[in-house]
């Protein structure tokens, strides 16, 4: 994992957490990778893991099942996305709005490209379903 | 705990390398020990290992004395030198030969290591080359399970493979009891392990911080003009001014260690007071 410089590596981990919570790798209930495999993975000290954890923990995406190690909150999925679209808002959107502003794009125009999105997106989900049944 | 207390130490007389030198270490930590050359790190090094005496002050590992060598200090801590010495045997006659001196050696971990640094243990130690005997020297040191280990420049030597695998393994084998201590120039190669700076200058230890202190009062950046701000320490170069202000507002900004290392080293008592400020640590 390569690391931005403009972030705290343990909210970057943090952030790779939710990231396989938002793309159902690791789905509600589900137990994580322990702090020792994740800095293993990630070559990183397992404070820093431990640290994202605890605040995975405080964000109440993560618990803690004493002795067994930690597992996905059944609305971490929620949550994250939540927090993600707050962030998304706050950090983003300004950024993009500023953009097709300068860049005089029009909001149709940026409607129809995500339309088109839309529809190829669902077009991949229902060819991966389909191929998930063979 | 390891308390380091008023530690002077010369080679020749007239020729400190330390002087009155404190410093305290706890479990649960990988500790970067950085210094220029000369500065008396592999001293500094040998000193914990009990392998060098003080003319005066003293060493501690859980409160005894590290010079006087005692077994329950010396079989629960390993050293590996940055010039390593290694017998005419192979790595499973070596296991034969020394492991027992160390009443928690993992005979599996150890062969798991040298699978995992790609060395072969069958074959003699004295005719590998000296990186290949610096992993075989590195994965017994781990498969001692001592509390304290100590590493002189671990990873010269290493090529680019078992660089990662060895940050993988040193991730893998830090807990809540164990100390590990590591002296590098090399420092890229550590970055995300290590958790706590330690730097020799001036025969003292000038920084002694958590990586976490140091990111909450310092701000490394590089400007185009620094002008009315609090600047600690600054290089000029082509592209501007690579810079170490003080933290005022909790920005996270990733830390340089090579501009820190500069700055402690040619002396900015700006950021060393900082650094002191506050930073007495457990």
């Amino acid at each position: 994992m390569e690391f931005k410089d403009n972030e705290a590596i343990y909210l970057q981990i943090a952030a790779f957490v939710c990231d396989n919570i938002l793309t159902g790798k690791w789905t509600a209930g589900q137990k994580i990778l322990s702090v020792r495999d994740l800095a293993v993975e990630l070559e990183v000290n397992p404070n820093t893991v431990m640290r994202s954890y605890e605040f995975l923990q405080a964000q109440e995406i993560v618990y803690n099942k004493r002795g067994l190690g930690l597992f996905v909150a059944d609305d971490g999925f929620e949550k994250v996305k939540a927090y993600r679209k707050q962030s998304f808002v706050e950090q983003n959107l300004p950024d993009f709005f500023k953009n097709i502003y300068l860049l005089d794009i029009s909001i149709d125009d940026i409607r129809r490209q995500y339309e088109d999105f839309q529809a190829k997106q669902a077009a991949k989900l229902n060819n991966e379903e389909h191929e998930d049944k063979h | 705990m390891i308390q380091i207390k008023d530690l002077d130490f010369a080679y020749k007389k007239g020729k400190p390398i330390f002087d009155k030198l404190n410093l305290s270490l706890n479990p649960g930590h990988i500790y970067g020990l950085l210094g220029k050359n000369g500065s008396g790190k592999s001293t500094l090094l040998k000193s914990i290992a009990g392998l060098v005496f003080p003319l005066s002050g003293k060493c501690l590992i859980n409160g005894i004395d590290v010079a006087k060598r005692t077994v329950a200090t010396l079989e629960d801590l390993f050293f590996i030198a940055e010039d390593i010495y290694v017998p005419t045997l192979t790595s499973g006659q070596f296991l034969k030969s020394t492991a027992g001196f160390y009443p928690k050696f993992s005979i599996t971990d150890f062969y798991a290591y040298l699978k995992t640094l790609d060395v072969d243990p069958e074959q003699q130690m004295s005719s590998m080359s000296y990186g290949q005997q610096k992993k075989a020297m590195i994965a017994f040191g781990l498969a001692t399970n001592a509390s304290v280990l100590i590493m002189d420049e671990p990873t010269n030597g290493l090529d680019i493979p078992s660089k990662v695998q060895f940050r993988k393994l040193i991730a893998s084998v830090l807990n809540e009891e164990r100390y590990i201590i590591i002296s590098t120039h090399q420092v890229r190669d550590l970055e995300s392990l290590i958790d706590t700076i330690l730097i020799l200058d001036d025969h003292k230890i000038a920084v002694e911080n958590t990586v976490d202190e140091l990111m909450e009062k310092l701000l490394f950046g590089l400007f185009e003009d620094t002008r009315g701000m609090k600047v600690l320490y600054e290089e000029e170069t082509m592209r501007g001014k690579h810079a170490i202000l003080q933290n005022t507002t909790g920005k996270y900004s990733k830390m340089d260690l090579e501009l820190l290392f500069n700055a402690v080293t040619t002396g900015s008592n700006l950021l060393t007071e900082m650094l002191e400020k506050g930073g007495n640590r457990e």
